[in-house]
């Protein structure tokens, strides 16, 4: 039974991770680009989150599609602004970049939200429901379907709408897409927005289950690279296996080894995955 | 003009060695902090800049030469043997993880290798026993005179940053150099021509960290305290690669220009930024990126390039 337990309490931190994660996914596998400030995007939607409930009164289920849209415009005017410039530069410039704005970003929340941790405090908690002794407390659950119909609707994006069509082809061939007419540089913004609004909203949901600190960002910047690697770069259900595979792998270990250790577990396993199995459980695919 | 520069290095050193002789501290203090700042760039330059390999070690490279440097003198060993020790240590330990990870390319690399130094910091953390853990760990007191203990420190610093300075010099010429350079360029084609490109590349990140194991454990006596989120901070990684670009990557003084630069820099926001300084240096990353792509000496031999003769020049 408690193995029963552990187990769901992996999957249901497996969807939260696997929505971290997708649209870290999503911008290294269209942009070649390591977006370190991924870890610091998810906070910034969690401090949106809080701040809207805290003064707005409005719900942090709901408060996505502000921190969402907040994030996209900021991701967009970024990769716009910014990343397009450098993106055919060698690997090291973009990721020294991304760093740059990283520090100056997580500095700047810092100073504005001061290092304490905040928790969102609900006036009607959800409690937490008791099955045959397995406790599944509903903020969490619920958090983690919200996580799975937010990846899913970015699947849907990507598979049936024109834009999601056209980011699809720029992954696959961005000069072959700019031949067929695709602005490929709006498309790398569009993307790097996308990317930015997945990680807002990840932010949204977990502001009900984590504390929010800015000090969280290098976290969730750490289980975004684990569940790349883990489930394979660049597809959708990539993303959503490495993130449970991740959540049950870190519940297990916290059980055996300790739970101060499941960052550490989590990175153990990346190196050894990079050493022996670099293209992750799913081998290589695309966004198909 | 190529046969001046030695003379002006050996001359600046020599002006840099009189720094003691001015009897300031804080300059001191500021010229032992530029010594090490100048290891770990010209030490990344070697994976980083001739090989073109994007590693974020250089913090596990330093943190472990500390921690090896600090545990075997709480051991009773004399200084000097522990730092000798901590460069071997840093040595083997490269050797190892280049044999693993250095197979890895582009991102992949670099993700590997800046988990390493994250997974280093938590065992370090963990490892009460050895390390003291969270704790940190306080190193012997030396029973000298504190401006004798910082003139050694300081000359002990500046003697690996002559020791990377040469390594440098000698990599690039020699055939390591060539070939690290090669790696960069195509490392199939590389391969197929008959380089050893995997032997190379573990060579080249082995000389990458035998330095800053020794940077670590002088550190970690001149400030007798260590803890594991000080040594093993990422920052210890990105800056050496900060300080590179600035002067120029893959050029043999590009890092100590870029250290001397940033190490001034750095004092300035430090003092007149406080709590902003991380951001400051974030901004000046986006500059460096977008203004000063070849770095600093890129700039000056274009510069010379368009008042002589047009120039092949190598693609930093």
């Amino acid at each position: 039974m408690l193995y029963l337990q552990i187990l769901l309490n992996g999957l249901m931190l497996g969807g939260l991770y696997a929505c971290i994660a997708v649209g870290f996914s999503l911008v290294w596998g269209v942009l070649n680009v390591i977006n370190i400030l991924h870890g610091s995007f998810v906070v910034l939607g969690s401090y949106i989150a809080y701040f809207a409930y805290v003064h707005l009164g409005i719900h942090p289920f709901f408060s996505i599609v502000l921190s969402g849209g907040a994030l996209f415009a900021l991701g967009y005017a970024v990769q716009a602004g910014l990343i397009n410039r450098v993106v055919g530069a060698p690997v090291l410039t973009t990721l020294v970049l991304t760093f740059g704005l990283d520090l100056l970003l997580n500095n700047s929340m810092l100073l504005a939200f001061s290092a304490d941790y905040r928790t969102v405090r609900l006036e009607n908690p959800f409690g937490s429901l008791v099955v045959a002794n397995l406790v599944v407390p509903l903020n969490r659950l619920y958090a983690m379907l919200l996580a799975v119909v937010l990846t899913g609707l970015l699947y849907v994006v990507l598979m049936r709408s024109r834009i999601g069509r056209a980011i699809v082809a720029v992954r696959m061939d961005p000069e072959a897409a700019a031949l067929m007419g695709v602005n490929v540089k709006r498309i790398f913004a569009l993307t790097f927005g996308i990317g930015a609004l997945m990680a807002g909203g990840a932010g949204s949901l977990l502001s009900l289950i984590f504390p929010i600190s800015p000090l969280a960002s290098t976290d969730f910047l750490g289980i975004a690279f684990v569940v790349c690697v883990l489930g394979g770069l660049g597809s959708i259900a990539g993303a959503m296996v490495g993130g449970l595979a991740l959540g049950v792998i870190q519940s297990f270990g916290a059980l055996f080894i300790g739970p101060e250790h499941g960052l550490t577990i989590a990175f153990v396993l990346l190196i050894i995955l990079l050493i022996f199995k670099p293209t992750g459980l799913m081998g290589r695919r695309g966004y198909e | 003009m190529t046969r001046i520069i030695p003379i002006v290095v050996v001359i600046a050193v020599a002006l840099v060695a009189c720094l003691p002789l001015l009897g300031d501290n804080y300059l001191l203090r500021l010229g032992t902090m530029f010594a090490m700042y100048a290891v770990l760039a010209l030490s990344w330059n070697i994976i980083g800049g001739f090989a073109g390999y994007p590693s974020f070690a250089t913090a596990a490279f330093f943190g472990l030469g500390a921690y090896t440097g600090a545990i075997l003198q709480g051991a009773g060993i004399p200084m000097i043997v522990a730092w000798t020790g901590a460069c071997v240590m840093a040595l083997v330990f490269a050797v190892l993880l280049g044999m693993a990870i250095l197979h890895l390319k582009g991102h992949y690399f670099a993700i590997a290798s800046l988990v390493v130094a994250e997974v280093l910091l938590e065992i370090a953390t963990s490892w009460t026993g050895l390390t003291g853990g969270g704790m940190g760990l306080n190193l012997p007191v030396l029973q000298i005179s504190i401006e004798a203990q910082a003139r050694l420190f300081f000359y002990a610093m500046l003697t690996i940053a002559v020791l990377a300075l040469l390594m440098n010099w000698l990599v690039s010429r020699g055939k390591v150099g060539f070939a690290l350079r090669c790696i960069r360029q195509n490392e199939d084609a590389s391969s197929m021509v008959g380089i050893d490109t995997t032997f190379y590349k573990v060579t080249g990140f082995g000389l990458s960290a035998i330095l800053v194991g020794g940077a670590g454990a002088i550190y970690a006596s001149w400030v007798f305290y260590i803890e594991p989120a000080d040594v093993f901070s990422v920052l210890l990684s990105v800056k050496p690669i900060v300080m590179a670009m600035l002067g120029g990557a893959g050029t043999v003084l590009g890092p100590v220009v870029g250290a001397l630069v940033f190490i001034v820099m750095e004092e300035l926001v430090w003092r007149n930024f406080l709590s902003f300084h991380a951001a400051v240096l974030g901004l000046l990353i986006v500059g460096l990126i977008f203004f000063l792509p070849n770095g600093i000496l890129g700039l000056v031999r274009r510069r010379r390039a368009a008042g002589l003769k047009p120039e092949e020049e190598g693609a930093a």
